[in-house]
């Protein structure tokens, strides 16, 4: 448990500066003084409306409380009074709150009927959650939905303190979640094995997703920038590691992404009928295991939640009980299904890695065209 | 031995064996506080790692089980046994009872407790470690994904019900049939009725926890769905029995720390407890809208608009009796002559700082503004204002002030009052801290944060091993008067302290009220 | 009512009666009644798992609804799953139907069960399936795939506010689930 190289790198490493600590919730206003999400600012409006009277009440009650501290004390020699009942006062105290709670529920209310209006949305995008990253999936009228997994981005190396710490340390992913700027966007959450919770807090949505069911948020942003949340309902180990990174872009520019995006799982496609060289498939391989392998596998492959790699019977023994394992997962454990998380060139890639990386030195060299006569049987 | 005046048995066999409601509530007190130890000791564990971004003492996997455990602990061994011993050692005394109504019941409901503790924190040696899907357990990580030690949980969870169960329906036979001649329910003192309604809620809702464990344990292992969709289950209706059993918890956890309060603070007014009446009926209704809020943690989960819309109702409900407790505590220190011993100290720390918990639970009630709060460090922020500075102050009040009385010696004044003050400031350098934090968009239970998170979090763990060290301080107070304290003779140790048990000898002998005694005209509040 | 002439032994066997009822609650009213609220109010979208009956009802041409289709795997489940289209435009009234793909890439026979769920969950009520393959499990022998029928009706009594209803489908692995039913029996 304890990491004692790990604590000796912490003393050496000085911290990137410190973004500016900030102590309220976002207001749903950008620097520039634009609304983000109307739904955000009438939340900030909402928070602080709420605070404001707590603070109105707290100051009056702590107030009375102070003063009878100072006055009432036994040392300047005051009798105790013995009342210890007045009707007139406890009924004032009960109702007056009363009254007080109805005027925060009226705005209260007609805020929640808003986020509940998740109707006439002109973008459908439906995000699992795994553990532990995001899956986005543009829904397509065509049936060519986009899909993608979204994973953390910050290195090991930044983690464990043996490199400075990056501006955007653990809320930068490798794939961000990209949608147009003015446009009504429609959430569509679920999750595939624990409960996760996708929260961006800049655009005030938060929704669980619940494997099984799907649930529903929506958002127009007006701002373009880039918004960055967090999981928020514990899903396991590396909960603290599945961060939501938003690009908010001009409808030009999604059209532009969206095209790109298409084209690079042509390009997949393409590549998985070519055959690639050994340092592209271990390049390759290096980046998907980082990715998606090494949370549970470490990054020597020396395993952890997972099993070991290194020197590992599946690493080193027959391909095609490897490319099980990573297509198919193993079923009662943590171990995924990657076949279909990954294409054919990525399953490729990361198993010629896990066979050559770690010392394990096989030689063995795996084509996405062995990928795809393997799922083929 | 017929004699009814009998001391109590010599060595271990008398802890082991007996029945007196003393002894026992000794053993309850002496074994919260060995858990608040280690459960403190697992949020130093906690904070130590969120001292700094960047991942240094332990592994993430090992970090879940610290703040399940953490969370465990604190509420099942540390807070509710801390209560009980409470209630153990003052009920009979208030009630002029000369014991519980089931003293060997008695004896159980403490002995299994320790056992129930050992297999939970055995669960860190096991394959797999400890449960790390924290204290609320959600289905299906705690089936379907959790570690192969959960059956152990659940068996430890099953016992400390028991054990719950037993002690409530004691106190309830204890309050209902014990009570001296005259001593009718609305002169008791207001420590006994908020035990009594405490107890009612203990024995609802314990057994739907202990429904909910068990419908776990069959999932794991004999095949049902209760929780998963696979085979028509729902892991949301989980999080519903949870909570049905949960609010009211929270509940169980903070009325018999109203029911402290109130004796204290009219003690050290020199004046009766403002709105007695209004006090026994706010706790009713506090007890009774429990039952009707569960669902305000799951404003998420995505509800029915017209679910969230009435539990965010009957949530912001409950402002209007627990601000009624506060004004009548407040009007109780009014015009009073008030002194400040260390008993008091702590219950002004709790008036405070546990009205700051209530505004933010304010907060948290509003369903739109809670999408923004929801399972963040604000959250944590709000809940450890009620448990800590709610729960645990009044606990360390309530053993200041009794504490002469139940020993005949006297703790340092000067000691307690550093332990006060310290404990006041490492507190809210600790939590304070959290609210920003959590506003800002730090979610709950991680091991590592954004850079922007670093200072506050720093700040909270310095303040954290700052409030860890005071209860040190505590412990050597409370030993050192017991050992060698100066002996008090006095009946009424407080010149202000009301009831019964001011009126027997300090220490009181093993058995007392054995004859009723009388009760006067004047109540005993 | 006195259970018992000692009030003491009265006090506990009411309060333990009352524990016991409780931990029953739990299991007899708590999980039926949250099935029924879940029917009745669609939490988590959650549809019918029987077969409507159509009454016959009149199309209403006026009104167009966007139905959209969503298949996602659970965790371990390496099947290929998808819908034959992703959207469909229907009118509130009319039947259709569209089919599900489904192919089980292993070597070893595996039985799936689909859950449903509806968004917005309002809709849920209204949206009828006269045929669905959701409505059993469905068992794929090792390198074999499926067409998988689905026949649905979205009731005329539509809120008509809603104009887009999602429906999703989340396949699970129940092989071993079924095979421990079968070894305990």
């Amino acid at each position: 448990m304890l990491n004692a190289r790990a604590l000796a790198a912490a003393a050496l490493t000085p911290l990137a500066a410190n973004a500016q600590n900030q102590i309220n919730m976002p207001t749903g206003v950008s620097d520039a003084g634009v609304v983000i999400t109307e739904l955000g600012a009438e939340i900030y409006g909402l928070h602080m409306l709420i605070f404001w009277i707590s603070v109105a009440i707290g100051v009056g009650v702590f107030g009375i409380m102070l003063y009878s501290i100072y006055a009432h004390r036994k040392s300047r020699g005051v009798k105790p009074s013995q009342f210890h009942e007045h009707t007139g006062v406890e009924i004032a105290w009960t109702v007056i709150p009363f009254f007080i709670l109805v005027a925060m529920a009226v705005p209260a209310t007609s805020t929640l009927l808003e986020v509940y209006d998740n109707d006439d949305a002109e973008l459908s995008i439906l995000v699992t959650g795994y553990q532990w990253k995001w899956k986005y999936e543009y829904l397509d009228a065509d049936g060519e939905n986009i899909s993608f997994f979204s994973n953390l981005a910050t290195s090991q190396e930044q983690i464990y303190n043996t490199d400075v710490k990056g501006e955007n340390y653990l809320l930068e992913v490798d794939q961000p979640l990209v949608i147009p700027v003015d446009t009504k966007v429609r959430f569509l959450i679920t999750a595939s094995d624990v409960i996760h919770s996708w929260w961006v807090p800049e655009i005030a949505v938060k929704r669980d997703a619940i494997p099984g069911f799907i649930n529903e948020a929506w958002t127009r942003v007006l701002a373009e920038g880039v918004y960055r949340g967090q999981c928020t309902e514990l899903c396991g180990s590396y909960h603290g590691f599945m961060p939501v990174e938003v690009h908010v872009v001009s409808q030009d520019e999604f059209d532009d992404w969206t095209a790109s995006k298409r084209g690079a799982a042509v390009a997949d496609a393409t590549l998985a009928t070519q055959e690639l060289s050994v340092d592209d498939l271990m390049a390759r391989g290096a980046d998907i295991y980082n990715a998606s392998c090494l949370a549970c596998h470490g990054a020597k492959g020396e395993g952890g939640l997972g099993n070991a790699i290194a020197g590992s019977a599946i690493a080193m023994g027959g391909v095609d009980s490897h490319l099980n394992v990573i297509v198919n997962g193993v079923a009662g454990t943590a171990m995924q299904a990657f076949g279909a998380q990954l294409s054919d060139v990525d399953v490729a890639a990361v198993t010629t890695y896990q066979r050559n990386a770690f010392g394990n030195n096989t030689g063995d060299v795996v084509q996405a065209s062995d990928v795809v006569s393997y799922k083929e049987g | 031995m017929g004699d009814h005046h009998h001391g109590p048995a010599k060595g271990l066999s008398r802890w082991l064996y007996t029945t007196n409601h003393k002894d026992i509530g000794t053993m309850y007190l002496w074994f919260s506080f060995a858990m608040f130890l280690l459960g403190g000791a697992f949020a130093m564990i906690i904070r130590a790692e969120l001292f700094q971004p960047g991942m240094q003492l332990v592994e993430p996997g090992f970090f879940n089980q610290m703040t399940t455990l953490h969370g465990l602990i604190m509420v099942f061994g540390a807070i509710m046994p801390s209560f009980v011993g409470l209630a153990n050692w003052l009920i009979p005394m208030m009630i002029g009872a000369p014991d519980m109504a089931l003293p060997r019941m008695n004896n159980w409901s403490f002995w299994i407790l320790p056992p129930a503790f050992l297999m939970l924190a055995s669960t860190l040696l096991m394959e797999g470690g400890a449960p790390a899907f924290g204290w609320t357990f959600y289905a299906p990580l705690s089936t379907t994904y959790a570690p192969p030690s959960v059956t152990f949980f659940i068996f430890a969870i099953h016992i400390l019900g028991v054990s719950s169960i037993m002690g409530s329906i004691n106190i309830i036979a204890t309050v209902m049939n014990m009570r001296a001649p005259g001593m009718s329910y609305m002169k008791m003192p207001l420590f006994v009725w908020t035990w009594l309604i405490t107890a009612f809620l203990l024995v609802a809702v314990m057994p739907v926890l202990a429904g909910a464990v068990t419908m776990m344990l069959m999932d794991i292992h004999f095949g049902t769905s209760f929780f998963s969709a696979a085979g028509g289950g729902d892991p949301v209706l989980f999080q519903h029995i949870f909570w049905f059993f949960g609010h009211p918890e929270v509940y169980i956890i903070i009325l018999p720390a109203f029911g402290v309060i109130s004796q204290i603070i009219p003690a050290f007014s020199r004046k009766p407890l403002f709105g007695y009446a209004s006090m026994v009926y706010a706790t009713a209704a506090i007890a009774f809208l429990s039952f009707i809020v569960w669902a305000h943690h799951m404003y998420t989960v995505g509800m029915p608009l017209a679910g969230e819309l009435f539990f965010m109702y009957a949530t912001m409900l409950i402002a209007v009796p627990t601000g009624v407790k506060v004004f009548n505590w407040v009007t109780t220190m009014w015009r009073g002559a008030m002194t400040f011993e260390t008993p008091m100290l702590f219950s002004i720390g709790f008036l405070v700082l546990f009205t700051i918990g209530g505004f933010t639970g304010l907060m948290l009630s509003i369903a739109p503004a809670d999408f923004q709060y929801h399972d963040t460090y604000f959250v944590v922020a709000h809940f450890h204002y009620v448990m800590v500075a709610g729960a645990v102050f009044s606990m360390t009040a309530a053993i200041y002030f009794w504490l002469p009385k139940w020993t005949g010696r006297m703790y340092n004044e000067t000691m307690g009052k550093v332990h006060f003050w310290v404990s006041f400031i490492g507190f809210n350098i600790t939590f304070f801290p959290q609210h920003f934090v959590g506003l800002a968009g730090m979610p709950r239970r991680i091991p590592d944060y954004a850079l922007q998170f670093a200072d506050f979090n720093m700040m909270s763990s310095i303040g954290a091993f700052i409030y860890g060290a005071s209860q040190l301080l505590f412990l050597y107070n409370v030993i050192a008067a017991i050992t060698s304290g100066k002996r008090v003779t006095d009946e009424k140790i407080w010149d202000g302290a009301e009831g019964l048990e001011w009126t027997l000898p300090s220490p009181p002998p093993y058995h007392t009220f054995e004859v009723p005694p009388t009760i006067e005209e004047q109540p005993a509040h | 009512m006195r259970l018992s002439q000692d009030p003491t032994i009265d006090t506990v066997a009411k309060l333990g009666a009352v524990s016991v009822a409780m931990f029953a609650f739990v299991f007899v009213v708590m999980v039926p009644l949250y099935n029924v609220l879940c029917d009745a109010l669609g939490i988590n979208g959650k549809t019918s798992s029987e077969a409507y009956i159509s009454v016959m009802s009149e199309v209403d041409e006026t009104r167009s609804i966007k139905v959209q289709f969503i298949a996602t795997n659970n965790d371990g489940m390496p099947w290929a799953f998808a819908p034959d289209v992703t959207e469909m435009v229907v009118h509130p009234g009319a039947a259709n139907d569209t089919v599900f793909y489904a192919a089980n890439p292993t070597t070893a026979s595996m039985i799936a069960q689909a859950i449903p769920s509806v968004s917005p969950s309002r809709a849920a009520e209204f949206f009828h399936k006269t045929e669905c393959f959701c409505f059993e499990q469905q068992p794929l022998d090792g390198e074999s795939e499926a067409q998988m029928p689905l026949q649905f009706i979205v009731d005329q009594d539509l809120p008509a506010d809603i104009k887009t209803i999602t429906l999703s489908y989340t396949l699970f692995d129940v092989t071993s689930l079924m095979r421990d039913k079968v070894a305990s029996r």
